[in-house]
């Protein structure tokens, strides 16, 4: 049987017959397997693609078409532990434009065994989470007569997230080398030195203590443990990957964020083109319409196809192409025709608009084959 | 008749953009425009002046003096005006800035020393495939400095300047003025292996061309003056530009030969560069813009192009057309899914053009004797030359003699022309179809409403336009690929995109549920649905709708699917059901399951789909029009409308509903109660405030949900609300829900509303009240009526609704806008891949499985109907 389905691996597509295998029946003759084969095929072959088909077009028609549908809503919750996550038309315009710094940046951590059953999950999580000393401090004195800082800690707080103050000095001492950093209980008191001794310095000074990094992973802004498929998981909000992976207890094979570039950088190209589409088809199936994946592969291919993820504005996807008039079709007009003018451009009027404009028929579709014939002159 | 030309259709093949350079402007020019004077008193054009009989004609009646042909025949002719000075072009500042700046001020040559060219050539190379030429100018700055050589040239090793550029058009060199003139001499001397490393190509612009010795003028019939009606000329706002030009350059000309003070002509040249900045682009900055005397800015070259308005987007890209209409829509359920009624009138305004030959002469000749104003008759002839004639009362006779093969007749519109219908906004392929005439009375374009789903139309006042293809080619081609049974399967998901809407799924479901009808009421309802093959029906007193509607099904066809009603049951129990949701069709008998918009609604359903594979598509809107007929037909028969009584409820429904909201509030503030004695749990990274919130939220939400429940439970299965509801036609539980027992939460950005007065939304609740009914919570039904505050509530989230949707429209449009720029010229190849006009691959297999969408079966290759199937 796996014999046959070798043999028509190479006229079917690997999910069709992934599909078939999954739904015969379990006791089947080879006859009758070759006959539902040849069938797939048939009907395979019938459904292809015809050469011509202005396929980008029907893609551009099949998102842009159900966008009018879609909500403005940028916050959603689905039920109490949700977190908040640009969705909608803001977030698919967001990934569309290439757009570095996305909204709401987040993470999703898969455990390794122990603990993605729920092992220590908590502790995990708020290791993992950025934590600055302001978050742990109670009350920050400023003690202006002898020119003092002084710290009170929420001793709860620095057992909760497992840390302790030998730490919480280090950090201090290292990010403000001046400082005479003594402990009494849970209060921390920095003296600034005899030359520093302005109103001004301290205040300042006093702020930027509020900023040292005490622990956990930079740029993760919020944690929340879930349950999912029996399984407990991280959710963050912010990411980075990079760090986040560097941790023993994570599944690096899972971890998944929805920070395209940063998946472009850690995975590579064709990492993120998959994220691209994976991110647009969330958005779109969380709305309820239905578009087929197929066009959203398109677009997220023709981001990706110079190997750097273009936006698909003037200054990405469009600006690479061939033709000037396609380009001054779209926006800012005159540049494009006057950088055209200095390098001797040549418009060869391959694709669409330029034809349009020059009343002629678009080489797509039935515009594609040309008729060549000897005709008689006399 | 004259000699008959051969035809020769030309094709552009390719367009390419250069600078024009002074020898080609006084080569192309037929005229030098020497005086800013437009007519004489006469009032015919003035030689040498800007509106030149040698640049072209816009005057009826007058020939063109460079190519003798008349108005609308001559495409007119450049000249040009020689300017007194050089002026800078404002186009190019920026480049002429880059090119001053990067070359020696004495020799000429790049401030890159010899051997290190070629190495920079490839860094720039790159520089401008990341960021095009601008990027590739500003690498050149960052080389010369980093090589250090920008105050000595490595050739000449002359001392250099620095210089800036004070914008808009003058340049610096250490805070003294460079004049154009010199500009000009430096540019000259650089060299043109030089100009590669800028990017420029020498062939299509030199660098001294940059700055303008001599100015084309753009022809007269490019900028028409137009006669008011008290006979007075008005000018186009370029002439009046270009005379302000020539005024000045003349002006300059004449000072210059006087031997004028230096001050005076500086002064003059200033303002000729003033006025050439203007011309070319009226919108710079640091400029004023030149203005009329009423004031408002004159339009000029830049804004002539530019924008949505503009040449390029607005005739080049998008172009008007003839032979087209437009009116309001209304529903005729009689016509045939790909036909459009016309009215009459449109009828004979639009016409086909009809070549005579041997056969159809005395057919046509029919039409021209009929006229004009009589249908069906014909508006036109045309002769084998081209010429034209309007056939009227007296014209007609000798027309009628005078026609013989060859001869174009452009007749009335018939029944059966082809047509293409169109609804704006055109989203998508299928907003514009092609449909067949009928010519009907009234004074409304007709359609069949099951089209309305892909053109997202509906009747309460929509407007469509109509177009007559006028050509062959362009008819078979509409008829072949846009015809509206070829568009059935949106190539969006893959399935039906027309199906039964409204009243027609209602019908089949009210038939298909358990109706009953004597035989022969059965006949005359298959036969008023325009059915009259029912040799089917099985030969009793009493027939069932499932037989009914198996009548229209083709005798080979099988089926299972699912109801919409269907509880996806752990064990389904198939033909057994006992909601009666499994539809299954054998050899063309519907043997259970109730027919309902999840099988023969627009967008759903495999039923259509397979229907269209199995039989094609001509056979698939028959059949989608025998099922809406039946549909409606069953209403009618029947009757069916919907009454403020279709939402009563039991009394004990209404209990149980006032006890499921007593009890949400009461949990409300006992959870109102916790929070302010902060005995709650805030969830992990949120405030307690949050936490209340949300829980508060998820609490009335749960409440209205369980109130729904009750409605769907209570409400009475025979109402016709209900009925719509459950057979998918129109309206959802929720709506019910909604009138009958509770409106719900009223939510704006995923919250409780909160906005209004200090500590409280509105004057008439408590500061800090944190309960239900004073943050948007409406208890009440739309039958009962809402209290003042909850109206109020309603009304915020129905606004902020509206605003979301005029917010959403532009946004998603300009979306669409740049992904149609971006994949407009992606095809698949003769070998599979997808590429763009460039040729480069984006794909290597369309889809990774090269299955074109609009002939799937949703998406995939429906492997269970193939395994199925014997």
């Amino acid at each position: 049987m796996s014999r046959l389905f070798k043999k028509y691996e190479e006229v079917l597509p690997i999910r069709v017959i992934d599909d078939i295998k999954d739904n015969i029946p379990d006791k089947i003759t080879d006859a009758r397997l070759k006959q539902i084969l040849d069938k797939a095929v048939l009907q395979y072959e019938s459904m292809k693609v015809m050469p011509g088909e202005s396929v980008g077009i029907v893609g551009a028609e099949s998102i842009g078409e159900p966008g009018t549908q879609m909500t403005l809503n940028t916050f959603h919750f689905a039920g109490v532990a949700e977190m908040n996550v640009t969705m909608g038309l803001p977030r698919i315009i967001e990934i569309l434009d290439g757009k570095k710094n996305i909204q709401t940046p987040m993470m999703e951590i898969y455990l390794k065994k122990p603990y993605s059953q729920g092992k220590d999950i908590k502790k995990i999580a708020l290791s993992i989470k950025e934590t600055k000393l302001d978050e742990i401090v109670l009350e920050i004195m400023v003690n202006i007569a002898e020119s003092k800082i002084e710290l009170v800690f929420d001793e709860q707080k620095i057992e909760s997230i497992g840390t302790d103050y030998s730490i919480i000095q280090k950090a201090i001492k290292s990010s403000f080398k001046n400082l005479a950093i003594s402990k009494k209980g849970n209060v921390i008191s920095l003296k600034m030195s005899e030359k520093e001794k302005e109103i001004n310095e301290l205040f300042k000074t006093k702020e930027k203590i509020k900023d040292i990094y005490i622990q956990g992973v930079k740029g993760i802004k919020q944690v929340l443990p879930i349950k999912k498929d029996g399984e407990f998981l991280i959710v963050t909000a912010g990411t980075n990957m990079k760090k986040v992976m560097e941790l023993d207890y994570v599944d690096k094979t899972r971890i998944m964020s929805n920070d395209i570039f940063e998946i472009a950088n850690i995975f590579g190209i064709e990492a993120a083109r998959q994220a691209v589409i994976n991110e647009v088809y969330k958005v779109i199936q969380n709305q309820g319409l239905n578009v087929d994946i197929r066009h959203l592969m398109l677009v997220s291919d023709t981001m990706c196809a110079s190997g750097t993820i273009k936006g698909v504005t003037r200054y990405g996807v469009v600006k690479e192409k061939a033709s000037v008039l396609a380009r001054a079709s779209f926006e800012t007009p005159i540049k494009h025709i006057f950088n055209a003018s200095q390098i001797g451009e040549i418009d060869n009027l391959s694709s669409v608009v330029e034809n349009v404009m020059l009343n002629q028929p678009v080489p797509v579709g039935t515009g594609l084959p040309g008729l060549i014939t000897k005709v008689k002159r006399d | 008749m004259e000699n008959e030309e051969i035809p020769v259709f030309k094709k552009v093949d390719k367009i390419e953009f250069n600078v024009l350079s002074p020898a080609i402007v006084k080569k192309m020019s037929s005229a030098k425009v020497v005086t800013p004077e437009l007519y004489d008193k006469e009032g015919y054009p003035v030689d040498g002046g800007l509106m030149d009989a040698r640049l072209g004609v816009i005057d009826p009646g007058l020939r063109c003096k460079t190519c003798g042909a008349k108005l609308k025949e001559c495409p007119g002719h450049f000249g040009y005006i020689s300017l007194a000075r050089p002026v800078m072009h404002i186009k190019l500042i920026g480049e002429v800035y880059d090119l001053l700046r990067s070359t020696c001020r004495d020799c000429g040559r790049i401030l890159i020393p010899k051997a290190k060219i070629e190495k920079c050539m490839d860094e720039l190379k790159n520089a401008e495939m990341e960021g095009g030429l601008e990027e590739r100018r500003r690498k050149i700055k960052e080389i010369i400095s980093k090589l250090k050589t920008v105050n000595k040239c490595p050739y000449c090793k002359a001392r250099q300047q620095k210089i800036t550029l004070e914008k808009p058009t003058t340049f610096l060199e250490n805070e003294k003025r460079i004049s154009p003139i010199e500009v000009r001499t430096r540019l000259e001397r650089i060299t043109d292996e030089d100009c590669f490393v800028f990017g420029i190509n020498p062939k299509s612009v030199r660098p001294e061309w940059m700055v303008l010795t001599i100015l084309p003028i753009p022809p007269v019939t490019m900028r028409p003056s137009i006669t008011l009606e008290s006979g007075e000329r008005s000018e186009d706002d370029l002439t009046h530009k270009l005379g302000d030009i020539v005024r000045i350059n003349q002006r300059l000309f004449e000072n210059i030969n006087a031997g004028a003070p230096e001050i005076i002509i500086e002064d003059l040249w200033d303002l000729l560069q003033y006025h050439v900045t203007t011309f070319f682009d009226n919108n710079i900055a640091q400029l004023p813009p030149a203005r009329h005397r009423s004031g408002d800015p004159l339009k000029t070259l830049t804004e002539r192009i530019k924008s949505k308005e503009g040449r390029i987007r607005h005739n080049l890209a998008g172009k008007r057309t003839n032979f087209s209409a437009r009116t309001v829509i209304s529903p005729d359920p009689l016509l045939d899914l790909n036909e459009v009624g016309i009215p009459e009138i449109m009828a004979m305004k639009l016409t086909v053009p009809e070549r005579v030959n041997d056969w159809n002469m005395e057919y046509l000749k029919k039409f021209v004797e009929k006229g004009p104003n009589k249908y069906p008759g014909s508006n036109y002839v045309a002769r084998p030359d081209g010429k034209k004639k309007k056939i009227t009362d007296e014209t007609k006779e000798q027309l009628l003699e005078e026609i013989q093969p060859g001869y174009i007749i452009e007749r009335h519109l018939m029944d059966g022309d082809i047509a293409l219908f169109n609804r704006q906004p055109s989203l998508h392929r299928m907003s514009m179809m092609c449909h067949k005439i009928r010519v009907l009375p009234g004074k409304t374009l007709r359609m069949n409403p099951t089209v309305c789903h892909p053109y997202n139309a509906d009747f309460d006042g929509d407007e469509m336009n109509l177009h007559i293809p006028q050509t062959e080619e362009a008819r078979a081609e509409a008829e072949i690929l846009m015809m509206v049974q070829t568009q059935l399967i949106s190539p969006r998901y893959g399935l039906s995109i027309i199906g039964c809407i409204q009243d027609a799924v209602s019908g089949n479901y009210l038939l298909t549920k358990e109706a009953k009808y004597l035989r022969k009421d059965a006949i005359d309802l298959l036969v008023s649905a325009g059915i009259t093959e029912f040799s089917k029906l099985r030969k009793k007193e009493f027939v069932t709708g499932k037989e009914i509607f198996s009548v229209i099904i083709p005798d080979d066809f099988n089926f299972q699917g699912k109801s919409k009603a269907c509880k996806n049951c752990d064990k389904c129990k198939k033909e057994n059901c006992e909601y009666d949701c499994y539809v299954s069709i054998q050899d063309g008998k519907l043997i259970s399951g109730i027919i309902d918009s999840s099988n023969i609604g627009s967008g759903k359903g495999m039923m259509l789909r397979n229907i269209h594979k199995k039989y094609g598509e001509k056979k698939a809107i028959d059949m989608i029009a025998a099922m809406f007929k039946l549909g409606t037909e069953v209403l009618l028969k029947r009757g069916f409308t919907i009454g403020i009584s279709d939402v009563d409820l039991p009394e004990e429904a209404i209990e149980k509903i006032q006890a499921v909201l007593d009890k949400a509030k009461i949990d409300v503030k006992e959870m109102i109660d916790e929070y302010h004695n902060e005995k709650m749990q805030a969830l992990p990274g949120r405030t307690l405030k949050e936490t209340l919130e949300l829980r508060i939220l998820e609490m009335l939400n749960k409440a209205r949900n369980d109130t729904g429940k009750i409605v769907s439970e209570y409400s009475r299965r025979e109402t016709h609300m209900l009925i719509m509801s459950e057979s998918g036609a129109r309206g959802n539980l929720l709506n019910l829900a909604q009138m009958a027992a509770c409106v719900g939460q009223q939510a704006m950005r995923g919250k409780r509303i909160e906005k209004g007065y200090e500590d409280r939304t509105l004057s008439c609740f408590k500061k800090g009240d944190l309960g239900s009914s004073s943050h948007g919570f409406i208890a009440e039904g739309f039958k009962r009526g809402l209290s003042p505050h909850e109206f109020f509530f309603a009304s915020m989230t129905g606004r902020d609704s509206l605003m979301d949707t005029a917010l959403r429209t532009p946004k998603s449009g300009y979306l669409y806008r740049r992904l149609a720029n971006a994949l407009q010229d992606l095809k698949v190849e003769y070998d599979d891949t997808v590429r763009d006009s460039n040729k480069k691959i984006v794909q290597f297999e369309y889809g990774e499985d090269k299955i074109d969408v609009s002939k799937s079966d949703g998406g995939i290759i429906d492997v269970k109907n193939i395994i199925n199937l014997k």
